[in-house]
């Protein structure tokens, strides 16, 4: 899947946004976005409902206008286009296929309303419904299809008219679990092989990990943070990102000493102190944030011997078996409760953990994540 | 008590909810249109009442079908019915055109403005339709407001003839059946996702292509039962041309009217209603279909 | 979120409510008129309502009207309560059709037609049975019940399809049976649909004129019918003021009706809601 790596190198960004903000009344929707996308990307745009996402894709599209700021696609501004000029097309949440027509009618729409010859349309349309095979649904009303096939017309619809960007608002949120997690790979397929760009607005962020190239995590109208879904989970920016990506254990504390790259941190949450690795030179008495996922750290019920870990003592609160993995949750002596995940590797060669154990859990310096924002 | 007690209670309850408003429907609608279609086959004598017996005393078939050859060979009915259907049908189309727009601008207001403009459709409604009608009366009367204001601003030197006109019947027709229109507008264009529109933008139609691709035919319905609930009653309207028509202004339901009361030819009016029950039966029927299949999607 | 609604759509609602409101207005207006001749404009004044309250014709026909209006509205309300539950509760039962025909029919029967009809079958009751010695109060009331009611079964079959019947399911489940949970459950949940449906059945009714000149007898006058007989010869002050009186009335009640049933049904969507999590 060579388009999921592609990342945005080229001189120019296919897709440019410039100070875009949008306001209804008093409320901000978008405060001054920036954002550029390269060619062939699949760009997420990942936050929870009414953070923005859907009215910055609704700005591309061309649906609203923006309070202020430019939109760029392709070197050209398109932020006065009327929807039915601009080189873009969307997938709606809703799919919004048309019910009063055939299937293949509804995807040869956007064609025809471009004055394409009949006999294009109609190679235009075969092929595109071969691509998302759907050949033998295409004389069906959509009220005879299922959510699958109706998301599949949704998509044959916007990408038949070989859009230069596929905007894509919760494209996978209408299906079921096993639907999606097949879709899901589909839409990936679909995008290697035509090489359009692609901006998907999601809610979920497993979706939004497993599609994307890159990943703009939204709040309130901002970016929190822009980078690929290794960068957004294992080097988030800020508390906001840690906390919404995954689950995380954070503990607050102050910088003790610092120095070397490697900063140690007095934490009361913790009860030990805690180290950490960063490359930002850090005062002593800064208030810092040192955030772990549960998969990083190690439990044990005897104490750890490497000494340059971290290591804190705890007892099992609450456990839950998962077949592949089991969940615990550890109490501190301080009172904190910390979530670990592990794997289940053995057989009840060793003995399992049960509840009230007394165990050490620990991780090394580089799995801590140190967040000072 | 035993469960089958209890479930003959609970039968006989359900029969007795179903034959109450049954029974009174079978006397009070059906049983009269038995009536009016044996009067319709009568002469009319002086007597009282003032028509034939269906059967003679020894048994033998009076009835007649001279009345509806009356009416199918009488020019001036014929033109009445023709003249009514087209007076209908225009206040229709009018209703449509001044309806469609208002029904899509309510629902496409903000859920408080629209619930505001919606009572503000509904509430003339609410209002006596022949105080409405009359209200109409005083506007365009030859003194009225319209003529007082247009001679004011020196548009015209003498009033206008506006009332006892065809246009004051259509002004009338539309003003009191609007509500009929919009309201089933609304209903479906309230309940369209907008998605679709937009969607329609996005795959290059112009706003307009939009409208009469996607948003007209899926508001057909409305439009259909809207037509139907302005053109069914405007058909048999009395009141409105009376008031606001000319003396020569033949709607069937004043001739009907006149054809009863200053006539007295009871079996004459009685087949100018069943003509004009036939003449609508075809769009009730379509009525009906439309809604029992509307009710049908929604559940 | 609102799409820009397009100029030619807003010119087009404001000509539309203006054609809705300018006759009221203008009736209004004129109802303050000191001249007699209704049209020309003599003064301010509130004679015409003094001289309508002393008119004891108006009064004697308002009253009637009210009387039909008061009785037809609480039968329509339990008939076409009956028949909407018939129709929406009761599954196919023998005559289903012919019983949703007939109550559907009414509502799109032109009046004259209907009008017409019921008179003839008074006639003809009366000479086979004797009833009704009379036309007036008697045969009003039946014939404004027999329209009004298919009104009332349109808003409560509405209101019941809209109504998730597992609530009825589980009271039967929880050992109710079906007439107690009709009126356990049912009837409270269709409660506003009723009150709508009687205040719509007695504005019909208040409002018809001309099944009520069909059906009515010498002496037997609604107020529309006197306020026909007198508009027939053009436009009155006295009648502006009764018009006025009338708008201002049905306006007030229908304004707090609405604000009433709104409030009510927000209360039912939350109690829905909470009920639902």
């Amino acid at each position: 899947m060579t388009g999921n790596t592609n990342k945005n190198t080229g001189s120019h960004p296919f897709i440019e946004l410039k100070d875009l903000s949008k306001h209804f009344g008093d409320f901000v929707a978008v405060d001054t976005v920036n954002l550029q996308i390269g060619r062939g990307e699949l760009f997420s745009i990942l936050g929870a409902s009414g953070c923005g996402k859907t009215t910055l894709l609704r700005m591309m599209a061309g649906f609203e206008t923006p309070t202020s700021g430019r939109i760029f696609i392709d070197g050209v501004d398109v932020t006065d286009q009327a929807p039915y000029q601009r080189p873009v097309n969307m997938m709606f949440q809703s799919y919004a296929i048309f019910p009063h027509m055939t299937v293949e009618k509804n995807v040869a729409y956007g064609l025809e309303k471009d004055r394409v010859s009949k006999g294009e349309i109609k190679t235009r349309v075969s092929e595109i419904l071969e691509l998302v095979q759907l050949t033998r649904f295409s004389k069906r009303k959509p009220n005879q299809l299922s959510g699958g096939e109706r998301q599949r017309v949704a998509l044959a619809r916007a990408l038949v008219k070989r859009p230069k960007v596929l905007l894509l608002d919760e494209p996978l949120a209408a299906l079921d679990k096993k639907l999606r997690e097949h879709t899901q790979f589909e839409l990936m397929n679909i995008q290697d092989e035509l090489g359009i760009t692609f901006v998907v607005v999601t809610h979920d962020q497993e979706e939004a990990m497993i599609l994307s190239s890159r990943i703009a995590v939204m709040e309130k109208g901002r970016f929190e943070q822009v980078g690929t879904p290794k960068e957004v989970y294992e080097y988030p920016d800020n508390r906001f990102v840690a906390d919404f990506i995954g689950t995380i254990n954070m503990f607050e504390g102050t910088v003790e000493t610092a120095g070397d790259g490697s900063i140690s941190v007095a934490s009361d949450e913790a009860g030990a102190p805690l180290t950490g690795l960063t490359d930002r030179i850090m005062e002593n008495g800064v208030k810092v944030c040192i955030a772990v996922r549960p998969e990083k750290i190690f439990i044990s019920q005897h104490e750890p011997e490497n000494q340059e870990d971290t290591c804190l003592p705890g007892v099992v609160e609450d456990l839950g078996y998962f077949g592949n993995l089991s969940l615990y949750r550890i109490r501190l002596d301080s009172g904190k409760i910390v979530q670990v995940s592990a794997q289940n590797r053995r057989r009840s060669a060793e003995r399992f953990l049960e509840w009230d154990d007394r165990v050490f859990i620990s991780w090394p310096p580089r799995s801590a994540i140190v967040l000072t924002e | 008590m035993s469960a089958g007690t209890d479930k003959g209670r609970d039968m006989l309850w359900q029969r007795f909810t179903v034959a109450i408003p049954y029974i009174w429907l079978l006397i009070f609608f059906l049983a009269p249109f038995a009536i009016i279609l044996k009067i319709s086959t009568a002469d009319p004598i002086i007597a009282q009442p003032p028509f034939t017996p269906t059967f003679d005393d020894g048994g033998a078939l009076l009835a007649t079908a001279d009345n509806y050859k009356f009416l199918l060979t009488d020019k001036l009915y014929i033109i009445t019915y023709l003249k009514s259907v087209s007076m209908a049908a225009t206040a229709t189309i009018l209703c449509l055109l001044l309806g469609f727009p208002m029904a899509y601008g309510i629902a496409r207001a903000g859920s408080a403005a629209r619930s505001i403009l919606l009572l503000l459709v509904i509430l003339p409604f609410w209002i006596s339709f022949l105080l409405r009608v009359y209200a109409w009366m005083g506007l365009l009367n030859n003194h009225g407001v319209i003529n007082n204001f247009l001679m004011w601003l020196g548009i015209i030197d003498a009033p206008l003839q506006l009332i006892y006109t065809d246009f004051a019947i259509y002004i009338g027709l539309v003003y009191s059946y609007l509500p009929f229109m919009i309201l089933p507008l609304y209903a479906i264009l309230e309940r369209m996702d907008l998605d679709l529109v937009d969607a329609a933008l996005d795959l290059g139609a112009r706003p307009s292509q939009a409208f009469w691709d996607v948003t007209w035919p899926l508001a057909r319905p409305g439009v259909i039962a809207g037509c139907l609930l302005v053109f069914i009653p405007a058909m048999g309207e009395y009141v409105i041309p009376y008031l606001l028509g000319g003396p020569e202004a033949l709607m069937i339901g004043r001739v009907l009217f006149d054809e009863f009361f200053v006539n007295r030819d009871w079996p004459l009016a009685s087949s100018v209603a069943i003509v004009l029950l036939m003449m609508l039966v075809v769009p009730i029927v379509f009525l009906q279909r439309s809604q029992a299949k509307d009710a049908g999607g929604a559940a | 979120m609102n799409r820009k609604t397009s100029r030619f759509v807003l010119s087009v609602l404001a000509f539309g409510y203006a054609f809705l409101y300018i006759p009221l207005a203008s009736v209004i207006v004129y109802s303050f008129n000191d001249s007699r001749l209704a049209t020309v404009w003599g003064g301010f004044s509130t004679r015409w309502y003094g001289e309508l309250l002393r008119n004891e014709q108006v009064l004697d026909a308002a009253f009637l009207s009210l009387r039909i209006a008061v009785t037809t509205a609480t039968f329509a309300t339990i008939f076409g309560t009956m028949a909407g539950m018939a129709l929406s509760r009761f599954g196919g039962f023998r005559g289903r059709t012919l019983f949703a025909g007939m109550i559907i029919s009414p509502l799109v029967m032109p009046e004259v037609i209907t009008g017409l009809s019921l008179l003839l079958l008074f006639i003809s009751l009366q000479q086979l049975i004797g009833w009704p010695a009379h036309r007036g109060f008697t045969t009003i009331t039946i014939a404004h019940t027999t329209f009004a009611m298919a009104y009332v079964t349109v808003i409560i079959q509405s209101r019941l399809s809209g109504m998730d019947q597992s609530l009825e399911e589980a009271a039967m489940d929880l050992g109710g049976r079906p007439l107690r949970v009709v009126f356990d459950i049912t009837l409270p949940l269709i409660a506003p649909a009723m009150v709508a449906g009687w205040l719509l059945a007695f504005t019909l009714s208040l409002d018809d004129l001309v099944i009520a000149t069909f059906v009515s007898g010498p002496g037997g006058s609604t107020l529309p019918m006197l306020i026909f007989s007198k508009v027939k010869l053009g436009v009155t002050p006295d009648i502006n003021a009764l018009a006025t009186l009338i708008i201002l009335f049905v306006s007030i009640s229908v304004i707090v009706a609405w604000y009433a049933m709104r409030r009510m049904q927000r209360q039912t969507e939350k109690n829905m809601q909470t009920a639902a999590k």
